[in-house]
């Protein structure tokens, strides 16, 4: 049993237990109480679902590993999809061609990346708390979308966008298939990268890291410029799925994404964490609620249960650590 | 003189413990100790860091729980499970070094807390803790704005409001663990004055230092203790200071120091007339290849801003630092290690290293360039790297990814000192490389001194343990105030001579 639990470990990273133990008791329970819940269908409505809030997770992650937050992520999604839908319609809304969903798309990233580099360059030069600086980036987006928009929605965009939302490439979602290239890309910046390695020492100790030659200020601007960048990607895709873009759209993503980081064993103090455990988290968050919408449950019941989970969550992992003491 | 008549009338010792024995992880920090006070007794608790003095006293205050067959007796009262309620409800008070203040609240606040937590009515009666306040000060024979927050107040000031607290709480004995370290000579005379009228008082104080002019100023008897041991109980009559040391040290003034002539070397830094404005001004020296060069002083010496303007992270108001032959001006501590100059923090816990992460990330922090493979760290590279430098440093650990806090003090310290020698520096400066290590791993970290400097490497020792820069350093500047008061040759001075002038 230990020769198991060490090789576990090994492969997959002790981080790793307790969302690969939630995924299987979600599929066990809803393979049990509902016969249409291993299917493809339901595979296919979490692989078009999970992209969005996947991505907006990994934006959520990287400041969370320095200790920070971003409150802006969703909102900063809106305004880089409100880019790439004016830049559409300028360039003639349903007749626009390639080119111009491509320069939308960069200006789009370019839209999200400033608005990192604003509360990057803010947090890592007056060390105010990234809650208060991402809060009042959160508010002044909403409030210049809301200006900007009227309140109202930005359609009417060309035939060619929609694919990206719904189309698939060898029987997977294009969106399932940013959302992979996302993760990887994350995992690797984090596992690998001298900015990832100096992500997670800026969490657990910044002026030790400040001592160690880090350059923690580029690495925090940095951070939150990736995060706007990722946000931006989650705008471009709901822009396509949604056929519309709209100030406010994916809000109650918000504080899902800060449970999905929590779920996959992410440190709420910053300094340690692991892209794939939050990933697993997702599915399993996603699934939950594909098979509690099969059992007939409301929507709000789903909210209800994600944070219930969350709390039990919480308390096994109290209890393991105590239990795995006691052995010991 | 002991006949039986004077044994009867002899006092009885207020507080009195036998047989203390103390082990943490398997390292015994008390073997056997016995330690007594008389009533108004002015006592001396004399040892080295990491002596065992404040495990002591977390002892006698029931912080911790001494092994079996521990005797603790106070004021005839065998207290065979004392707890810190306990201790307080005897009047047995402890000043700790860093006082256990609170900065934001108001001096009588301070003061009082602790005497109305607890206290019915639940509720807060201002005026109470007012003319408590002010009774206490009076009795010390201050006066202070009560009303002010303790953050107005320098260091000297909270001392006062520390001791007036404890007095609060019906004191029959203090202890103060390192009063002095921070205060100037004049607050040092005045703190001197309180204690003695404390002790006329009847209160008995015990001062826990190794400062060693003030205890022979003021102290009766002196307890002495070395690495967890009792080494004996003196009167304080007759006592030398260089006496004292030889006992908290075990070391007698004629061992040799490490200094080597480094005189034919080659210049390696050289800084002049440095200075930034309110920490140091006109420094000048050189350091050779191969030299270890000690620079002493106390607390606001100037000491630590120093070697920070030389690592970079402060920039200086006006002079010169030449590394190599090359004049250079850091505007990061980025530019000073990949110009090739090193610093160990004197805070291993908060700056040194990072204490949640793993030895082997802790290890590799400074030199990530030397362990990338394209643009991404490589895996064999940063283990290979690491088991490297445990090996060469002897450190002793479990796995790589251990979290560095597991490790012991002197274990962490090599650890930080692999850290900074995988940046392959020209210079290191080694900010009191002991802080926090047990004495008996001292030695080994002064050993890994001496073979770098023998290696070539150019090391700067900073400490305040004026015998470690006697006894480790080839050359020792004593720095007072922000200047260079004196250079000296261990050759050319004696332990005390260097105590008297840096103490003095």
């Amino acid at each position: 049993m230990n020769a198991l639990a060490a090789r576990f470990n090994a492969v997959f990273g002790p981080d790793m237990a307790g969302p690969f133990a939630a995924l299987a008791a979600v599929l066990i329970f809803f393979g049990f109480a509902s016969p249409q819940f291993l299917t493809g269908a339901t595979f296919g409505s979490v692989a078009f679902q999970l992209p969005e809030l996947g991505i907006l997770t990994l934006a959520m992650l990287l400041p969370i590993l320095t200790g920070g937050l971003n409150l802006a992520i969703t909102f900063t999604a809106n305004i880089a999809g409100l880019t790439l839908a004016w830049t559409l319609q300028a360039n003639g809304g349903v007749d626009a061609g390639p080119a111009a969903f491509l320069f939308g798309s960069v200006l789009a990233l370019a839209v999200g990346a400033a608005s990192g580099l604003v509360m990057g360059l803010v947090i890592a030069f007056t060390r105010a708390h990234p809650i208060l600086v991402s809060l009042s980036m959160m508010i002044f987006l909403r409030g210049l979308g809301e200006f900007l928009t009227r309140g109202g929605d930005i359609s009417g965009f060309p035939a060619f966008v929609a694919p990206i939302g719904h189309g698939s490439i060898l029987g997977i979602p294009v969106p399932l298939l940013i959302l992979i290239a996302c993760v990887i890309v994350s995992h690797i910046l984090l596992s690998r990268s001298k900015l990832g390695f100096s992500t997670y020492m800026i969490g657990s100790n910044i002026e030790s890291a400040r001592y160690s030659g880090i350059n923690t200020r580029k690495v925090l601007v940095l951070v939150y410029v990736l995060s706007g960048v990722m946000a931006a990607i989650a705008g471009i895709i709901m822009l396509a799925r949604f056929n519309s873009v709209r100030v406010g759209h994916g809000e109650s993503y918000l504080l899902i994404t800060v449970l999905a980081c929590f779920l996959g064993g992410i440190n709420p103090f910053g300094g340690f964490g692991r892209v794939l455990p939050v990933f697993v988290a997702l599915v399993v968050l996603q699934l939950l609620s594909s098979g509690l919408n099969l059992l007939g449950a409301n929507q709000h019941l789903t909210t209800a249960v994600w944070g219930i989970l969350l709390i039990v969550v919480m308390v096994l992992r109290w209890f393991s650590a105590t239990f795995i003491k006691f052995v010991k | 003189m002991s006949t039986a008549s004077d044994e009867g009338e002899r006092a009885r010792p207020l507080l009195s413990l036998r047989g203390i024995n103390m082990t943490f992880g398997g390292v015994r920090a008390l073997k056997n100790v016995s330690f007594e006070v008389m009533p108004g007794e002015v006592h001396c608790l004399a040892g080295e860091n990491g002596s065992g003095k404040s495990t002591l006293i977390k002892v006698i205050s029931g912080v911790y729980k001494p092994a079996a067959g521990a005797e603790i007796v106070f004021d005839g009262e065998a207290i065979p499970h004392m707890t810190p309620g306990m201790a307080q409800a005897r009047g047995i008070q402890i000043i700790w070094q860093d006082l256990a203040l609170f900065a934001e609240m108001s001096v009588a606040e301070n003061i009082a807390f602790q005497t109305l937590s607890g206290a019915r009515p639940r509720l807060v009666n201002y005026a109470a803790i007012r003319r408590i306040a002010e009774e206490a000060l009076a009795r010390l024979g201050v006066s202070l704005d009560v009303d002010r927050p303790l953050k107005d107040y320098a260091i000297a000031q909270r001392q006062i409001v520390a001791i007036a607290r404890a007095l609060v709480g019906e004191a029959r004995i203090v202890f103060m663990d390192e009063p002095t370290a921070s205060l100037t000579q004049s607050e040092t005379d005045h703190l001197l004055a309180i204690v003695h009228n404390l002790s006329a008082s009847g209160v008995a104080v015990v001062f826990v230092s190794h400062r060693l002019a003030e205890v022979l100023e003021i102290s009766a008897r002196i307890t002495v203790l070395r690495d967890g041991a009792l080494v004996g109980v003196y009167p304080v009559e007759g006592m030398t200071q260089s006496k004292i040391t030889e006992l908290m040290t075990g070391r007698t003034f004629d061992q040799g120091t490490r200094a080597r002539d480094v005189s034919h070397n080659p210049v390696m830094l050289s800084v002049n007339n440095l200075s930034r404005s309110g920490e140091f001004s006109d420094i000048s020296f050189e350091l050779r290849r191969g030299e270890t060069l000690g620079i002493t002083g106390l607390l606001g010496s100037g000491r630590t801003e120093l070697a920070l303007t030389l690592f970079g992270m402060r920039r200086p108001a006006s002079g010169t630092i030449t590394l190599s032959g090359k004049p250079v001006r850091f505007a990061s501590n980025r530019e000073a290690i990949a110009a090739g100059v090193a610093y160990l923090s004197e805070d291993r816990l908060a700056l040194g290293l990072n204490q949640p992460q793993s030895i082997a990330d802790n290890l590799v922090m400074a030199s990530l360039n030397r362990i990338l493979s394209g643009r991404l760290i490589s895996p064999e590279k940063k283990r290979s790297l690491v088991a490297r430098w445990i090996a060469d440093l002897s450190v002793k650990i479990g796995r790589q990814d251990d979290a560095i806090s597991t490790l012991s003090g002197g274990n962490q310290q090599r650890v930080a000192i692999a850290k900074w020698l995988a940046t392959d520096p020209k210079v290191l400066i080694l900010d009191s490389p002991t802080v926090g290590v047990d004495v008996g791993a001292r030695a080994g970290i002064f050993e890994i001194v001496a073979r770098l400097a023998e290696a070539g490497l150019a090391i700067i020792l900073i400490s305040d343990e004026v015998p470690e820069v006697y006894f480790n350093a080839d050359r020792v500047i004593h720095m007072e105030k922000g200047r260079i008061a004196d250079v000296y040759d261990p050759h050319a001075t004696t332990l005390k001579d260097l105590e008297a002038a840096v103490y003095a």
